[in-house]
């Protein structure tokens, strides 16, 4: 296509087209009203003109006959203005006037009658007038009327201004509709060709964004805000198959080994049975791990939006400290739980589990071990937030490592020896992200204080949602 | 129980057929989908035991066409994607049960059991469960011990309904968590241990033939120890 064909195939250029022929349809219908309307008030003004002489010559006429009426015509044509006098007997030979007889003579009546007419002394030139005629006793005929060529004049005026506007109206409509074409096809190619060249995979190129504000701009601006995330997403999963690989290999290979000892080394049954148990052990190990790995995943590709739903936070905080109280106790931990009522967060109550899991099964693991065995689960609402707590008062994390600590696999020097796989922070943190949220580390001066702050779902007034029927 | 298997990995399958019959079951065959939909249309099956991706007809398209048809088999999904959501979309699709995959033999099997028990159990739910001279009362949440009031917290008493339900059955730790707290994770194991141990100090004490049993490897059970 050529650059022109594409410039007239833009929306902006069709847009402008179908403006430009809807307003000058506009100014067409304006300016013929204004015709119309004008003339008319000036007809009637004649009208009235005529009415008022013939009122006035025939009031002469029925004081001083004929000859009276004559003298008034006769005073009437020799003074300035438009108007129109013919006197004429039966015979038509004319008495007085400034006219000769008209093209056309009107019969005698009320109406008005358009028609032309020739000025004394200059046959053979037309003028437009209006007429009446006046029918007088002895078969006298007198014509009155008025000139009607400045009416023409007018009408002229009206039409060439038609003309005027609408031929500017059709050039600087065309002439901006092309520029803003061309601007804003500019710009989409300009955009077009970031896209390409994203697409040729150099993923740190983003659109342009003019700072106009306008709608390409925020077109743009949620583009670049997609592409991020998409950057971000690709890191994330580089960052978790090289983890994986790493990762996995180590409980892989000692999976291998056991296996491989238990068939060179044992003979009696109980020592096979042994080996096996281990292995199978290690298998869920390995399971666990991936499974969490795919729920991270999921969270963080965002989950399906028709299994979010509405649910009370407050009551998923319950249920896990419920769960786990027995657990705490056990341990020698004390677990307070102080959760407001009616915490409505929109997502996945059992992610959201699973997040409050991983968290109060990190604090009894590695915050309730000293001498001061507390653990404080809070929930309540933060300006429009819900935050959930989960605080213990244990040896925290250094600020240093409070970053680092949410990535996956990720396990400080000192809890290498404990069991578990490293993910339970991450896990957490992408569910909050899940549920536009965040998950924050934070000193609980002493211990640590793990906060997921989730958006609260407003609750709208009035009366409840209708339950819809299962 | 007849158990009909519908998976198409051999292996897979003939590791399930082995381990139903060494139960005293009787384990049949599907290897594809509308083999597997032509069976258990026609054939008096207690269980369908149900791969979700199948050649020829999907697990999910085979289930739902069955309940259209009004074959109301319990049936149990296996499946390799074990989110949430596919749960969700397996249990809507007319399965009753839903198994990510990799399992434990042993889970499988005690989930199995719960589905054709439900099948052949009466139809209305009991009022009232009671396993030696244990008795609880689903109506007034009383729990008896020969007589004598128990207290118990309400997610306790949720706990005992549950596995008295399943009196005789094995219970896994995921059926707990599932059906007592309405969550699908992973438990960490011993939160549903230090639970029942809790349940097992309020009705077990002192008695030298407990009802709440360990089942190693698998979950527990209730039943009456004396017979």
């Amino acid at each position: 296509m050529t650059a022109l064909g594409k410039l007239f195939r833009t929306t902006a250029f069709k847009l402008s087209i179908a403006y430009l022929v809807l307003f000058s349809i506009g100014a067409g219908l304006v300016l013929a009203r204004v015709g119309a309307r004008v003339k008319e008030v000036l007809d009637e003004q004649i009208e009235q003109t005529v009415d008022a002489e013939i009122r006035a010559l025939s009031e002469q006429y029925s004081q001083g006959g004929l000859r009276q009426l004559a003298s008034a015509v006769e005073r009437r044509v020799r003074a300035p203005g438009g108007s129109l006098y013919l006197l004429s007997s039966h015979s038509g030979d004319v008495i007085v006037g400034n006219i000769e007889a008209p093209a056309f003579t009107p019969s005698g009546g009320t109406e008005l009658v358009e028609t032309t007419y020739e000025r004394r002394g200059e046959p053979g030139v037309k003028h437009p007038a209006l007429l009446r005629l006046f029918l007088l006793p002895g078969g006298f005929r007198l014509l009155i009327g008025h000139d009607i060529e400045d009416h023409e004049v007018l009408r002229g005026i009206l039409r060439s201004a038609l003309g005027v506007s609408l031929f500017w109206l059709v050039l600087v409509g065309s002439l901006g509709g092309l520029f803003v074409s061309y601007r804003m096809l500019e710009r989409v190619d300009e955009m077009s060709a970031s896209a390409r060249r994203i697409m040729a995979g150099d993923m740190h190129e983003r659109l342009a964004v003019s700072g106009a504000g306008d709608e390409l701009d925020r077109l743009a601006e949620n583009f670049n805000a997609m592409l991020e995330r998409i950057s971000g997403l690709m890191a994330g999963l580089r960052e978790v198959s090289d983890n994986i690989a790493h990762d996995l290999k180590t409980p892989l290979t000692r999976l291998r080994n056991r296996a491989e000892a238990a068939l060179r080394a044992g003979s009696n049954d109980s020592e096979h049975r042994e080996a096996l148990a281990a292995v199978i052990e290690e298998s869920d190990n390995l399971i666990g791990v991936f499974n969490a790995l795919l729920m991270i995943a999921r969270a963080e590709a965002g989950y399906s939006s028709d299994h979010m739903a509405a649910f009370d936070a407050d009551a998923v905080v319950r249920d896990i400290a419920e769960m786990y109280e027995p657990v705490a106790e056990e341990q020698g931990v004390r677990l307070d739980v102080t959760a407001q009522d009616g915490l409505k967060i929109t997502g996945s109550r059992e992610l959201l589990g699973q997040a409050l899991v991983n968290l109060v099964d990190n604090a009894l693991k590695y915050g309730a071990t000293g001498s001061d065995r507390r653990i404080a689960v809070e929930a309540g609402r933060v300006g429009d937030r819900v935050e959930i707590v989960v605080s213990d008062r244990g040896s925290g994390i250094p600020p240093s490592d409070r970053e680092r600590v949410v990535g996956r696999f990720v396990r400080l020097e000192n809890s290498r020896s404990r069991p578990g796989s490293g993910l339970g922070l991450s896990l957490a943190s992408a569910v909050a992200r899940m549920h536009q949220g965040a998950l924050r580390i934070e000193d609980n001066a002493p211990g640590l204080r793990v906060v997921l702050s989730l958006p609260a779902t407003r609750i709208t007034a009035g009366p409840p949602a209708r339950i819809e029927r299962a | 129980m007849r158990i009909l298997i519908i998976e198409d990995d051999n292996e897979a399958s003939e590791y399930l057929v082995k381990a139903f019959r060494e139960q005293g079951h009787v384990a049949e065959h599907a290897a594809d989908g509308l083999a597997g939909y032509g069976r258990a249309s026609e054939g008096d099956y207690d269980v369908l035991i149900v791969d979700r991706m199948l050649p020829k007809m999907d697990g999910l398209s085979l289930i739902s066409g069955l309940r259209e048809q009004g074959v109301e088999t319990p049936a149990l999904i296996l499946s390799a994607l074990g989110q949430v959501d596919d749960r969700v979309k397996g249990l809507r699709a007319g399965g009753d049960d839903y198994l990510p995959k990799p399992y434990a033999f042993s889970e499988l099997l005690a989930r199995a059991e719960a589905l054709a028990r439900r099948r052949v159990g009466p139809k209305g739910e009991e009022t009232q469960y009671r396993v030696g001279d244990l008795e609880l009362d689903r109506l007034s949440h009383k729990v008896t011990v020969g007589g004598q009031d128990v207290a118990l917290q309400p997610r306790e008493f949720r706990l005992l309904e549950y596995l008295m339900k399943h009196a005789g059955q094995v219970v896994t730790r995921t059926m707990l968590l599932e059906n007592v707290w309405d969550y699908h994770f992973d438990p960490q194991t011993n939160v549903i241990d230090v639970h029942i141990s809790r349940l097992r100090s309020k009705i077990d004490k002192g008695r030298e033939n407990p009802l709440l049993h360990t089942i190693r490897g698998a979950g527990y059970m209730i039943r009456d120890g004396a017979r």
